[in-house]
Parts: C-alpha cells; sequence; structure tokens
C-alpha cells in the first residue's frame, strides 16, 4: 500500500472506506519526513505528538458520521506565516523565533474543521518576502526534484512538502507569486484566489492589500477540493468577500470547448526561458485542440507591474512589520539603554537583510517628499493595470502563460542580484495587483528535469473556469510523477 | 508706542466616542477597569490580528459632523499613521489624513464681544492609544492596553479664535453640542475631552500669520486659558527682544504655570500616512445620514423652550440648568421623581453651583444621582429635616453620593418634633439668657434671632425653625 502516491481526495475517501487509518496516514508522513526532512527542510516545527493525537480524534469524528468531507483525516502542513494556536509561528524570522500565537488563522480553523491533520509549519521566505525561500532564518528548503535547486518562494517550505510527500496537501500564501511560483518550481498546483475569497484573519501580513491565502496539492482536483474548504466569508476581515460559488469541484470536467484563451505577447518576449516558452506554448495549443479558441494578444503596462509591486507591497509591509518592536512578543535583544535602543538593536538583530531592505525601501516611498511621486503613482499604476485586465477579459474567459521566466535557479545565485530576483516576478505579480484569481499547473519539465508551470489567470470570481480549464488540461497531460509518488519515495 | 499684539489661536480638539466598544473590535470601553482586562489580539497589535470598524463610531462622527455644520465626506477613508511609542501596540495609529469624515464647518459662538462664526476645518475618526505607567520600584514602564483602541473624533478648527475667552467658548459650544447628542461626557479631566491649542502673534493689522506652536497637555478650561496667556506673553517677549518664535510642540505644566518645548518642526516625525489597507473606505449615503438627523436627540434650544412649557421655571434657571447636558439630565430625572420642578432647580441652581465654583469643577463631574436629590427634597418637605440640615447633607452626597434618608436616620439628624420636648428646651434658653428677654420686651426685634440660635444650638440644629420661633414668640 502506496499511501503516500494518493492525492488528498483519494486519502479521504479510502479513510472513509476504512481501507486506511488516519492515523496510518500520519505515521506515513513522518516517515517520509524523517527520511527527506534533514535534506529538504520543509518545516520549521513539526508536531508529530499533536497530530497523532488529532488523528484519532479525527478517525472517531469519521467513524461516527460527524466528519464526511472530502478532507477529513488528511495531513496537512501549513505555511508559518499562519498562525496557529499553541504552536510556533514565526514567520521564518528570528523575531518571532519563540512566538506562539494565542489564535488560530480562520483558514486554519476551517481546515480543522473539515477534518484536516496539521502536521507542522513550512519553511518560507522571512515574511514571505523573497522568492526563493532562501531568506529563511532557518535555513533554506531544498528543492525535491533535485536538491542544489530552490523549490521556489516564498511558500517554498509548502511546495516542497507536497512534492516530497512530506504532506497530502499545504497552505501558502501568495502576495506576488508567492504560491504559484513555488508550485510551478516543484511541480505541483497552487493557486492563488480572488482576493478577498479567504479569510487573512490570522495572516501575519507582508503586503495586506496583495496577500491571499491559497492552496499547494499535488492535482488540480484537490486544489478545487482545499479550496470549497478555505473559501469562507469571515466577519473579522474586512476585506473578505461574500461568495456563493465556492462548489468548486462540481465544474472538474474534461470540456473546453468554446473557452476563449487569451495569450498575451508581452509574457513571451526576452527574458523567458525557450524550453519554458516552448512547454507552455505547447500546453496552449493542447487546449486549442480540444476545442478551446486560443489567440494572442497586447496586454499593455507589463513592465510596470513590478515597480508598482515592489513599491506598494514594500510601503504596506514597513508598516505592517513595524508592530515587531521586542515591547509585546517575540525576540528582544538582550542588551540596551533606552527605549529608542532597544527598538533598534532588537530589529537590527531580529529582521533579515531582504526584510529590512524592504522595510527601507517602504519607509522611503511613504516619506513626506517622495509620497506622490512613488506610492501615488504606483497605485495610479495599479488601477490601469487593472483596467487593461478588465478590457482583456471583455474578450478572453481566462489568459494564457508561464508563471515564472525559467525554471527553479540553484541555491545560492539569486540573493546576491535582488532586482534580477525581483524580475523573476514578472508573470505572476500583476494578478495580485488586480486581484484576480490564477493558477499554476505543471506542464512539463526541462532538460535538467526541472518542472515547468503553466499559469491560467481569471478575472475576479472566475475560479471555476480556471479549475475547469486546468482539470481539462491535467487529463490531455497525463500522469506528472511527483518525487513523492516515485517508488519508495527516491 | 509699544507695539500691539493680536493672538490667533486655532485648537485641535480630541473626543472619546461614547460608544460600549472600540473602535476597530468588540473590547468594552469602559473606564477604569484593571490593565489589560479589556483586551484582544486586535487592541494588542497581535500578528494576524484585523480592524473591523465600529458603525457607531461613523454614526457620532457624522452626528457632530451635522451638528456643527459640516459637509459629510460621503466616500471617506482611514489611512496609518506610522510612529513607534510603547502605547501603540501597532506601531501604527489607524486615523484618517486624506479623506476625513467631515469637513468645512463651524459653530456660532457668543463671548461679551458679541457673536462670532469658528470655522471648523475637519474632524476626523482615530483610535486611542493605550496608557504607560511608569513603575519606579522596579524602574521600568509598563503598558495598558484598556484604552487601546477607544474611538475618538479629533475636530480640528480653523485659526479663529484671539482670546482665551473666545477658546472657552468655543470649547464650551462643542461640548455642550457633542454632550447632547449623547456621542460623549466629554470630561476634561478624565481625559474624555482634550484639546491642543495651536497659537501664534502677530502685530495688529498684520497680514500674515506668525509662527505658530502647539501646547498640549490641557486639563482644564482654567489650564487653557492660563496656557494661552502664558504663551502669548512669552511670544510677544520673544518678538520684542529680536528674537523668533520656534514652530514647536509645547507641554505645558499647570502647577507651575509655565511651558516647555517637548520637539521642534525639524525633529517632527514623519509620519508616513498612507491608506489603511485592511479597511474598505466608508460609503455613506444620503439615507444613511438621513436616518443619523432623524434620530438625533432633543437639542438645547428645544430642551429650552420645553421646559418653559412643562416646568414653568424661570428663563433664568433654564438657560443655566440646559447649558450643561449633564445637569439637564439630573434635572429631568429628579422632577420626575418628587413632581416640583423649582425645589430641584434650587438645588442646583444654588447649593450645586456654589459647591461647583468652589472645589473648581465642572457640572459633568457630579456625582450625585437624581435619586438621591430627590429623597433629600421629600426629606425637607415633610419637614423631617430642616434646611440647614438639608445643606449639610447635601454636601455630603455632592462628595459621596449617599443616600440622604439613610444619612440622616444614621447621623440622627431628624428634626425633634415633639413639641413638649422643643418647649423644655426653650424655656431653659429663657430662663439662661434674661438679657436678651428683656432686650427684647424692650422692643428690640432682633434678640429674638439670638435666642432662636441658642434653641438651636442647644437641638444640635436638630429642630424646625418655624416650631422654635412660634414657641419662643408664645413663651415669651
Amino acid at each position: 500500500m502506496e499511501i503516500l502516491a494518493w492525492s488528498a481526495v483519494e486519502l479521504a475517501a479510502k479513510i472513509k472506506q476504512k481501507e486506511v487509518t488516519v492515523k496510518e496516514a500520519v505515521e506515513a508522513v513522518f516517515s517520509r519526513i524523517e527520511k527527506k526532512e534533514k535534506d529538504l527542510n520543509c518545516y520549521v516545527t513539526l508536531d508529530q505528538e499533536g497530530a497523532l493525537k488529532r488523528a484519532e480524534e479525527v478517525q472517531k469524528k469519521i467513524e461516527d458520521g460527524t466528519l464526511t468531507g472530502k478532507l477529513a483525516g488528511v495531513p496537512v502542513a501549513v505555511k508559518d506565516n499562519m498562525c496557529t494556536e499553541g504552536m510556533r509561528t514565526t514567520c521564518s524570522s528570528k523575531i518571532l523565533s519563540d512566538f506562539i500565537p494565542t489564535f488560530s488563522s480562520e483558514a486554519v480553523l476551517n481546515l480543522e474543521k473539515a477534518g484536516a491533520v496539521i502536521i507542522g509549519k513550512t519553511n518560507m521566505d522571512e515574511f514571505a518576502m523573497g522568492s526563493t525561500t532562501e531568506t529563511s532564518a532557518y535555513g533554506e528548503t531544498k528543492n525535491p526534484w533535485n536538491e542544489a535547486h530552490v523549490p521556489g518562494g516564498s511558500s517554498g517550505g509548502s511546495a516542497a512538502a507536497v512534492a516530497a510527500g512530506e504532506c497530502f496537501f499545504a497552505l501558502g500564501s501568495d502576495t506576488g507569486g508567492s504560491i504559484r511560483q513555488p508550485a510551478s518550481f516543484c511541480g505541483v498546483v497552487g493557486m492563488k484566489p480572488t482576493y478577498g475569497t479567504v479569510s487573512r484573519y490570522g495572516l501575519i501580513a507582508y503586503g495586506s492589500s496583495l496577500d491571499q491565502i491559497g492552496p499547494l496539492t499535488k492535482n488540480v482536483t484537490d486544489c478545487a477540493a482545499v479550496m470549497e474548504m478555505i473559501a469562507s466569508h469571515d466577519t473579522k476581515d474586512s476585506t473578505s468577500i461574500k461568495r456563493e460559488d465556492t462548489d468548486f469541484t462540481s465544474v472538474l470536467t474534461e470540456d473546453v470547448k468554446g473557452l476563449k484563451i487569451g495569450i498575451p505577447r508581452d509574457y513571451f518576449g526576452e527574458g523567458l526561458d525557450i524550453e519554458v516558452k516552448e512547454s507552455v506554448l505547447a500546453a496552449a495549443k493542447a487546449l486549442r485542440e480540444k476545442g478551446a479558441l486560443v489567440e494572442e494578444f497586447d496586454l499593455s503596462l507589463v513592465e510596470y507591474a513590478i515597480p508598482a509591486y515592489y513599491t506598494i507591497a514594500s510601503a504596506e509591509a514597513s508598516s505592517n512589520l513595524e508592530r515587531f518592536d521586542g515591547v509585546k512578543y517575540g525576540y528582544r535583544t538582550k542588551q540596551y539603554e533606552g527605549l529608542h535602543n532597544m527598538y533598534k538593536k532588537t530589529r537590527s538583530e531580529g529582521f533579515g537583510a531582504e526584510v529590512k531592505r524592504r522595510i527601507m525601501l517602504g519607509s522611503f516611498v511613504l516619506s513626506s517628499g517622495y509620497y506622490d511621486a512613488y506610492y501615488l503613482k504606483a497605485l495610479r499604476t495599479k488601477a490601469l493595470i487593472k483596467k487593461a485586465f478588465d478590457e482583456a477579459f471583455t474578450k478572453y474567459d481566462m489568459i494564457l502563460g508561464p508563471v515564472a521566466p525559467t525554471t527553479a535557479p540553484e541555491l545560492g545565485k539569486s540573493l546576491s542580484d535582488p532586482l534580477k530576483m525581483y524580475l523573476g516576478d514578472i508573470y505572476t505579480i500583476s494578478v495580485n495587483l488586480a486581484g484576480l484569481p490564477g493558477i499554476s499547473i505543471p506542464c512539463g519539465t526541462d532538460q535538467k528535469g526541472l518542472p515547468i508551470g503553466l499559469q491560467l489567470i481569471g478575472d475576479c470570481f472566475s475560479e471555476k473556469k480556471l479549475f475547469q480549464a486546468a482539470y481539462a488540461y491535467e487529463k490531455i497531460r497525463g500522469e506528472f510523477v511527483l518525487p513523492a509518488n516515485r517508488k519508495g519515495g527516491e | 508706542m509699544a507695539k500691539q499684539y493680536e493672538t490667533v489661536i486655532g485648537l485641535e480638539v480630541h473626543v472619546e466616542l461614547a460608544t460600549k466598544t472600540k473602535i476597530f473590535c468588540g473590547c468594552s470601553t469602559a473606564f477604569g477597569g484593571a490593565p489589560n482586562t479589556h483586551t484582544c489580539p486586535v487592541c494588542t497589535g497581535m500578528p494576524g490580528s484585523l480592524p473591523v470598524l465600529n458603525r457607531q463610531v461613523v454614526e457620532y462622527a457624522v452626528a457632530v459632523g451635522l451638528a456643527t455644520n459640516c459637509t459629510i465626506t460621503r466616500y471617506c477613508k482611514f489611512d496609518r499613521k506610522n510612529y513607534f511609542y510603547p502605547d501603540n501596540p501597532q506601531n501604527y495609529q489607524i486615523s484618517q489624513l486624506y479623506l476625513p469624515i467631515c469637513r468645512d464647518g463651524g459653530v456660532e459662538i457668543e463671548t461679551e464681544a458679541g457673536k462670532k462664526k469658528v470655522g471648523i476645518h475637519e474632524i476626523h475618526m482615530e483610535e486611542d492609544a493605550g496608557k504607560l505607567i511608569h513603575d519606579e520600584w522596579e524602574d521600568c514602564s509598563l503598558v495598558d492596553y484598556n484604552r487601546s483602541g477607544v474611538p475618538l473624533i479629533e475636530i480640528v478648527s480653523e485659526p479663529d479664535m484671539r482670546s482665551a475667552e473666545e477658546v472657552i467658548a468655543y470649547l464650551e459650544k462643542l461640548r455642550l453640542i457633542i454632550q447632547y447628542l449623547g456621542a460623549s461626557d466629554c470630561k476634561l479631566q478624565e481625559g474624555s475631552m482634550r484639546a491642543d491649542v495651536n497659537l501664534s502673534v502677530r502685530e495688529v493689522g498684520a497680514e500674515a500669520f506668525g509662527t505658530r506652536t502647539e501646547m498640549k497637555n490641557l486639563n482644564s478650561f482654567k489650564a487653557i486659558a492660563r496656557a494661552i496667556e502664558g504663551e502669548r506673553e512669552r511670544q510677544i517677549d520673544l518678538l520684542e527682544s529680536g528674537e523668533k518664535v520656534v514652530q514647536e510642540t509645547r507641554r505645558w505644566d499647570d502647577t507651575k504655570e509655565c511651558s516647555y518645548a517637548m520637539r521642534s518642526k525639524e525633529d517632527a516625525q514623519d509620519y508616513r500616512y498612507f491608506p489603511e489597507p485592511d479597511l474598505a473606505p466608508v460609503m455613506i449615503d444620503e439615507k444613511w445620514i438621513e436616518k443619523i438627523r432623524a434620530d438625533q436627540p432633543e437639542f438645547r434650544t428645544e430642551k429650552m423652550a420645553r421646559y418653559k412649557e412643562e416646568f414653568g421655571i424661570p428663563d433664568y434657571d433654564i438657560e443655566i440648568l440646559t447649558n450643561s447636558k449633564h445637569l439637564a439630565d439630573i434635572f429631568e430625572a429628579a422632577t420626575a421623581l418628587c413632581g416640583q420642578p423649582k425645589k430641584v432647580s434650587n438645588w442646583l441652581m444654588v447649593e450645586t453651583m456654589r459647591l461647583l465654583k468652589e472645589k473648581e469643577m465642572e457640572p459633568e463631574d457630579l456625582c450625585f444621582s437624581p435619586e438621591n436629590l430627590a429623597k433629600l427634597i421629600g426629606l425637607t418637605d415633610r419637614k423631617e429635616i430642616n434646611n440647614t440640615v438639608a445643606k449639610e447633607v447635601f454636601e455630603v452626597m455632592f462628595e459621596k453620593d449617599v443616600d440622604p434618608e439613610k444619612y440622616v436616620e444614621e447621623k440622627g439628624l431628624k428634626t425633634v418634633n415633639d413639641e413638649g420636648a422643643l418647649r423644655a428646651v426653650v424655656e431653659k434658653v429663657i430662663a439662661d439668657h434674661p438679657q436678651s428677654v428683656e432686650d427684647y420686651h424692650n422692643g428690640k426685634e432682633k434678640a429674638i434671632g439670638f435666642l432662636v440660635g441658642q434653641t438651636m444650638k442647644a437641638m444640635k440644629g436638630k429642630a424646625e425653625p418655624g416650631m422654635v420661633n412660634r414657641l419662643l414668640k408664645e413663651l415669651l
């Protein structure tokens, strides 16, 4: 019985049919963790004892019929920027190294309600700032496909854990591509939902107006099932939206006939790796052959997305991270003289280089005399980008393109040139600026054997269309064997 | 000839709103709870917490805006004001800069110089900070976040005032409006109303404003008046001696009657304001405004007319009673209980005002209940205590809100109505003071006053003066 080869939805079904117990599933995950974790470093915190205890409770509830959901009993990993009551939550930062939240984030509560078993907190770029999971204060995570490469980021730990079978699915967060890009690099499915679909309550904010929680899963069916579970209207989050159309698994058919797909020429220009380009265009061709109408078009303003994004996200981050000051919780410097010195030393020692860079950048663009020239201009650009997408969606049901310009880079090659690293976000960040949903699905591998991701972008609230097209594509593509599913997990 | 200077004053008034819960969470706003008991993840700035706007705050702010003739911003937003300080758990305060809820209003004030309009530049909503308590023993500072997230409105006036008298008149006017709306109790001493004074001086006739300073820590109307006088003199002295006024924030020390600089414009903080991304913009439509307008309580002019009609008390009384919402509330409640408007009014107009003045208090600080005032009136009506005793009891009530019936009982203050016992005392007083008796018989009417006094003294005040008079005349 190869438990780890099953998808999350398959596992839940087999638990229901009593082919396997929740405890056996949790144990299978932990035995894989024991084998792989020292190489991959997907997790910051693991809770085997808690997971086994929870497995028993969930098993009982499944047996007595109180838990009947599609994911009851499935072991899940949660990105370490979502609060978990009683379980350490660090944001992969030294400044929160001993922080234990007093409440759980709404998305985590939704997982628990559905009977998922949380096994630990996954590694990430510090405060979700980065594209490689190398800015973590707890060491980098490695790509399960090739340990010399990064898993992407910032939800790198979540993506790698799913790919390596160290969990059945995971939650990530996406501010500029932080779910879709690591999903692409690790060959898993990842969705960034429409802004407001998943409550941000309990998500430790990076760029509040851009952050969204979403799933990282082994396939599209799991992704839709997880989305059904975590999408909820939450009165504790003023930006949460009430939606009636969250029965995402109801649209998983192979039918794409008449679906209008736009391919932005701007997404296939300079800087795009040729292998990635061919793989993504082959996917488009495959969809066309199944009856989708695929056509190229010009999506304007693509080059302005990166500066607009780094201005807005950094500005919000500089303010959001002010609360980490050594006064109330988290790390405080050992020796200091007076309040000001305590703040300065605590934050200098507690934050890593990339976080400091963005705090400085964000503070600069908000400072008096520069606000109009940078922040306000970025907000205007954001509005124009949204308009460009609105226009595109009058013609197309969705937009198809790559997730990232390349496959996963080697470890240690990205941080020395941050500007270059930021350019890697070019295809994902407009989605956050415009509040749109986007999904990343594996569409092949390059010569090095590293996965390539296909991105589908929809209009606000069009997740169902995305799931439908992604599911159809997945069927056309055929099986995509994850490291987790290889015999013996090697 | 010495130069003539004009003082130019603008005010920033913070008012704590009377909502039951805080502006962005469900915690209680009650004053005086044990430290950090009215707190939750939101108002202590825990990671991952998010604010949700309390609609009552918007309604109070709109109500104050309407009552001060402001334009209501139909699409208003919150902004973050960033600064590090431990009483501010997120190290940013959620406030309004770019689109405040009310703009361009004003109120009419009246001083001895006549009537005048003071413009209101804007009113914005924001959250209050926590309180720092310095522990001298441990040599550390502790933070109480009970006040963190209590809703405030800041009313920013135009620089339209020219004297302390105008400033006080403006503040009294604002306070009255806000109290009548029920939007706040506006107690300066408890900090539910706080005023910062922006002041500059210029030569009479000059067009341009002088350099202004901002004065903080003003906890009473008297302190405000003293601070204005002090700052005016300080600035004039500087100018007269050829120095410049520095734009800075100053802190008033009312015990020393002087101010000192807190921070100058050079080291003023850059608050890096930007729109609060965690809150949706507030849309205020005509319907909502109309509802708030319709729900507005009785204002002073309406109340004055009703008092005249309903209670028939003199205009002078009405003027004073309605000049404080709290006083008017006590008046109405006590009158409803005892049915004697004029008597209630008298207690409030005479004894209450005397004690307020003596103790330098505001009507808002009154703590005695209308029930107890009604009981006290009942006691005098039934002649169970005489007026002198009643005044003594009232002083205690004024201090501690005691139940007068119980107090009179416990202290044995009831008037002795036993004529036999009183007659015996009067007889003894007459016997003891033959000189006075003789004076009386010689036509010195005044002498009887002395004898009444002696009788009251012997009775420890517990006699009904009318009866003492009658008995004396009878026995003499």
